[in-house]
């Protein structure tokens, strides 16, 4: 039982940082009705941000307050970053297919993660966690602190966007101009900052988890393949909810660490790393039963 | 009404239709192209398949080209040539499904992969390391290869009927992750990863083309193997797209809903894409590691679809002759940037140093797909497009 508990702990952990990568996803596709594909290039670019941020900046004040400061500073660094990807490769593309600004994003995820991998140099960068992989003993449970860390953080910053969308200015914008575009328009909401808000929000989002995730075993160039994770998820979830983004991310984290932990013991024969695969298969099997995800809205086809 | 205007217009004289100008749509169509250039005068001149003269000139000087090859060029080019028209016939598979039936699909790396496993398997040693058949006529395993790939995509096809745009995208950029991972896993099949298998040999009636001969070296035998072999499924290609089903694809692609309306079935006709998508990615699959004789499963991952993609956009989405001069553009990109470093010093030919070519390589993957979206959305066939039809109205541009 415990072994259970302490892998759903585990998956509830990667899970939420899967969700905050599904929510950066979701709200760029949400304003701007594109997946941004070039993600994983601002969480890997965040993380690497981070690794040279907490060496730089030594102990300060408490145990881990450089580390999370550090992330801070990553999430503006990063968010700057997306702004800028947005104002020179995606703005000129508004009203043209999604389809095409989406290999566009594609094209600049292969550019910047280029660039990115230059400052990781070969072997993995260590990202100046403070707790490593230490563990501790939590109602008998034996987990990882820095799983712990992620739920903490991530919850913290899901609740900031909570009060974000329902409570300021912009984000009623945000929420107007996803609902509808022109109509928020004549009502003085700037469309355009919308959409450059959305990728700045995501780019920071994408930063901390970028950081949070690299608290395992550092930054290395593989990094970024965990972020088309988070792809499954916001299928899972469908693509236009937050909600859905949150509880698939949870999910697909839980469901990934449950078939690591058993696939060995039950399934053998499916061979090593299974769990790396286990999200693209539910996502596979989710879409044939439900085929706009659990909380997505079917898209209403007018003749 | 008629009446009056018969009798009060000019007296009419019955105009007989020389032979040689005849009216679109009746019987005495001549096919011979005449006169002013891209003037259609009936719907079979302009369904042929080369319906201009300037265009079946054009073709036969590239297949002269391409058949001159071999004794101009030096061997490392035409190993990288003869891969790039492998990649090539990968390319138009793509074409086919994204460019024309509209429908995304980041999953071709799996598809090649397939391919290339089945091939690899038909022809492989009985008595190896990895499963194979021993069956080394490439008359059985490329038809073969490109049917087994065929079948996996129709087996997706249910998935695309049901989703549509992006959704599709992610789910077929699911099924790279885990093609890679059965390709790792499997390793009696794949010899598992970092070690790999021998591909499948290019024997064709007993004649095997990655061996010299006395007259040809391997190079030049490979490369006017996978030339010829272009041209057979660019043929393909372009008579696919100008018939019933080709012109379902496009018809699918512009508006899904229309085409359903003018009965179109839906479900078949992407199924069916995706097949022939498939068919041409298995072929090429088979064919694309005969020149290195040696593959590893890692090969099939995501950035393997981005370049195809990379081939497709750049190249002219829904066009045979774009989407070869894309394929060749990417493959011959790293021999360009090899040449880098002799004329800006700062770019290193060393992997350890931060500004390498190898680098350099990538982001010019990445940025050309960017460029070439955002300022010509139509590729170099786009490109080509403007430069014929400046001259075409030269002097009067506008």
């Amino acid at each position: 039982m415990s072994t259970f508990l302490e892998a759903v702990v585990r998956g509830l952990g990667t899970g939420s940082v899967y969700a905050l990568l599904a929510l950066g996803f979701v709200i760029i596709y949400k304003a701007t009705s594109v997946i941004s594909f070039a993600q994983p290039a601002l969480m890997l670019s965040g993380a690497v941000v981070t690794s040279y941020l907490v060496p730089a900046m030594g102990v300060l004040l408490f145990t881990g307050f450089s580390f999370f400061f550090s992330v801070a500073i990553a999430a503006i660094i990063t968010a700057a970053l997306a702004l800028l990807i947005e104002r020179l490769a995606i703005r000129p593309m508004v009203g043209k297919a999604v389809f095409v600004v989406a290999i566009i994003t594609l094209g600049i995820d292969i550019a910047v993660r280029v660039v990115v991998n230059g400052f990781i140099g070969l072997g993995a960068r260590p990202i100046g966690f403070p707790w490593g992989l230490d563990r501790v003993t939590v109602l008998g449970l034996d987990v990882q602190i820095r799983h712990l860390v992620m739920m903490g953080t991530v919850a913290l910053v899901i609740t900031a966007l909570y009060f974000f969308f329902q409570r300021s200015k912009y984000g009623l914008a945000m929420r107007a101009a996803a609902l509808d575009q022109e109509a928020a328009m004549t009502m003085g909401v700037s469309v355009g900052g919308v959409f450059a808000l959305s990728w700045a929000i995501a780019g920071g989002l994408a930063a901390i988890a970028g950081s949070l995730l690299a608290t395992g075993a550092g930054v290395d160039r593989q990094l970024w393949i965990v972020a088309l994770v988070a792809l499954p998820a916001i299928i899972l979830g469908g693509l236009d909810s937050l909600e859905g983004a949150v509880i698939g991310g949870l999910l697909i984290g839980v469901a990934e660490a449950l078939v690591g932990t058993y696939q060995r013991q039950y399934a053998p024969w499916l061979g090593d790393n299974v769990a790396l695969v286990a999200p693209y298969a539910l996502m596979l099997a989710v879409l044939l039963v439900r085929p706009y995800g659990i909380f997505g809205t079917a898209e209403v086809r007018r003749v | 009404m008629s009446t009056t205007t018969t009798t009060t217009g000019a007296p009419k004289t019955p105009r007989t239709p020389t032979p040689k100008r005849s009216l679109p749509g009746t019987a005495r169509v001549s096919t011979k192209v005449s006169g002013r250039p891209g003037f259609y005068r009936s719907y079979s001149q302009e369904l042929a398949l080369f319906n201009t003269r300037p265009k079946q000139v054009a073709v036969a000087a590239v297949v002269l080209l391409g058949l001159l090859g071999p004794f101009v060029l030096e061997d490392a080019l035409l190993r990288t040539l003869a891969i790039a028209f492998v990649f090539a016939i990968g390319a138009l598979g793509l074409n086919i499904v994204t460019g024309l039936a509209g429908q995304v699909s980041l999953g071709h790396a799996f598809f090649l992969g397939v391919g290339a496993y089945t091939a690899a398997a038909i022809s492989g040693d009985p008595e190896g390391r990895t499963i194979g058949f021993g069956i080394e006529e490439m008359w059985i395993w490329l038809p073969a290869s490109g049917l087994v790939a065929a079948a996996f995509g129709v087996a997706v096809a249910p998935l695309a009927t049901r989703l549509r745009g992006l959704y599709l995208a992610i789910v077929t950029l699911g099924l790279v992750f885990i093609g890679e991972h059965v390709f790792r896993e499997w390793s009696d099949l794949t010899g598992g990863a970092g070690v790999g298998r021998s591909a499948a040999t290019p024997q064709l009636f007993g004649f095997d083309f990655s061996e010299g001969t006395e007259m040809f070296s391997r190079e030049q035998q490979l490369y006017l193997l996978m030339f010829v072999l272009m041209l057979i499924f660019a043929l393909g290609a372009r008579n696919l797209a100008r018939s019933r089903v080709g012109r379902a694809f496009s018809a699918v692609r512009d508006r899904d809903m229309a085409a359903e309306m003018m009965s179109i079935d839906l479900p078949r006709t992407k199924a069916l894409a995706f097949g022939i998508s498939s068919f041409y990615a298995g072929c090429a699959g088979g064919l694309l590691y005969t020149v290195s004789g040696f593959f590893d499963p890692a090969s099939f991952n995501l950035l393997l679809s981005v370049q195809f993609i990379a081939m497709v956009l750049i190249g002219g989405a829904g066009t045979v002759g774009g989407t070869i001069a894309g394929a060749l553009f990417v493959s011959l990109l790293p021999t360009l940037t090899r040449e880098l470093p002799a004329f800006i010093p700062l770019i290193s030919q060393q992997v350890t140093e931060t500004p390498n070519v190898f680098q350099v390589e990538q982001i010019l993957y990445g940025l050309l797909i960017v460029v070439f979206l955002l300022f010509e959305p139509r590729g170099l066939f786009g490109i080509w497009m403007r430069i014929r039809i400046y001259w075409k109205s030269w002097p009067f541009s506008y």
